[in-house]
């Protein structure tokens, strides 16, 4: 197996990695550059727990070939927060409560990102359906989805 | 397994037709790599074409719209044109996943995966979709319903690549739409889906139409004895009565986890009727 060089830029930093054909991107995101943030539940593309944006498409990483990246930027959970200040919708998910074990977190707040940033001004069934590639086996999506109402409209008084 | 990026579809033949093991087209790869990553496929060769700059885009020409082969579902979804011309296969491209899979996922994928309850088969076959086909010997040009033969299977030879969808320019008053019936709201496999796309004349009398099926069949059917049914009427009760017995009777279900051959012949009509009424609105009808 020969070894592919890729260049590419994640959360803003230009980066540089080396993998095998058959790794998947969320295989080099974990194993290779310890960004642990995007997390695998099914590897088929159903859970939406290994989310992330590739060009500023929400994406699951588990469907996406490492060697597919060259010149990509890439946008994880790492780069959500701007040092110690935490997105508005992690401040929200925390406010309401809209997690328990965890697992699905950062794939729910890349997802319900991406969603913010096409539409400011979703309605609850537009929140469901944005998120419906993501799944969650402990809270339920009530939380979840009332904590991305809530920075909508934080976010358009802000 | 080795990863090949070309920026040809020269090149992209090339390596298809080259490989002595098995080899691979990758698009979208939310079918791929699944299959890839359950060892349902052990791939010597992965070929990306999202390197190839006519698979990526979608061009408005004289003769209607081509969509590369990698254009995203998101991408179509966003192209206010397509959508305007073409609504129903827009949205039946956009019912397929979720918002991360639409990311990724392409049209041409999904008719090559060759599911027999792909969901935007139907819409194509009903739009008289055509591809554009790259191979060792040049290009060539097929009807879409050609290209899947049966669960899993094409038409393509070794070393071909589809290139791009092509669908034709719309006539004044035409409109298509497509539903599939699930137990779900989204995320979810079709049990019946239905493809239909229709001319009116000025009085609003049906001059052309296609009606198509999915997940009735091995493979997506078009059903030329529906479109007859409706075609010369104003889609009036007993036309779309008579749609609905045409479409019901071209079905060869299977039973399965999903639906009973029964429930899928009588879904069919139903299905058959409302897309019908849809793309007649579209139309400008009522």
């Amino acid at each position: 197996m020969s070894s592919i060089k890729v260049s590419t830029t994640i959360n803003g930093d230009p980066t540089e990695y080396v993998c095998e054909a058959d790794e998947t991107l969320l295989d080099v995101l974990r194993n290779r550059l310890g960004l642990t943030g995007a997390k695998e539940g099914c590897s088929t593309g159903d859970c939406g727990a290994c989310s992330v944006t590739i060009d500023g498409r929400l994406t699951c990483s588990c469907l996406v070939l490492g060697a597919e990246m060259d010149g990509a930027e890439i946008g994880t959970i790492e780069g959500m927060a701007s040092g110690e200040k935490l997105h508005p919708l992690q401040k929200k998910f925390i406010e309401h409560a809209a997690l328990q074990c965890g697992i699905c977190t950062p794939g729910f707040l890349i997802a319900a990102k991406s969603l913010l940033d096409h539409n400011p001004k979703p309605t609850e069934t537009e929140v469901r359906f944005a998120l419906a590639g993501n799944l969650c086996r402990c809270t339920g999506y009530d939380k979840i989805v009332r904590a991305v109402m809530d920075t909508a409209a934080e976010m358009r008084r802000a | 397994m080795r990863y090949e990026r070309p920026t040809t579809l020269q090149a992209a033949s090339q390596l298809l037709a080259k490989e002595k093991g098995s080899a691979y087209v990758l698009a979208g790869g939310t079918d791929l790599l699944v299959r890839l990553r359950t060892g349902f496929i052990e791939p010597d060769l992965i070929v990306d074409i999202k390197r190839i700059a006519s698979t990526r885009t979608i061009a408005k020409t004289a003769t209607g719209f081509k969509i590369g082969a990698a254009v995203s579902g998101a991408e179509l979804g966003e192209n206010a044109a397509l959508k305007k011309a073409w609504p129903g296969v827009v949205e039946a491209a956009n019912l397929i996943g979720s918002k991360q899979v639409q990311g990724r996922a392409t049209m041409t994928g999904n008719l090559c995966n060759a599911s027999p309850a792909a969901d935007s088969v139907p819409a194509l076959v009903a739009a008289a979709a055509k591809v554009v086909i790259a191979g060792p010997k040049g290009k060539r040009t097929i009807p879409v319903e050609q290209v899947p033969v049966g669960p899993g299977k094409t038409s393509l030879k070794k070393g071909e690549i589809i290139e791009a969808i092509l669908l034709p320019k719309r006539p004044a008053r035409s409109g298509d739409a497509y539903l599939r019936f699930i137990p779900r709201t989204e995320m979810d496999i079709a049990v019946v889906g239905v493809g239909v796309s229709l001319t009116l004349d000025a009085k609003g009398i049906v001059t052309a139409a296609r009606v198509s099926l999915g997940a009735v069949a091995p493979t997506v059917l078009l059903v030329p004895a529906a479109a007859k049914a409706i075609i010369g009427t104003k889609l009036d009760a007993k036309a779309l009565d008579a749609l609905a017995a045409a479409a019901s009777a071209a079905c060869k279900p299977i039973d399965d986890k999903r639906g009973t051959k029964d429930y899928r012949i009588k879904v069919a009509g139903v299905l058959a009727k409302r897309a019908a009424k849809i793309a007649q609105q579209r139309a400008g009808g009522k």
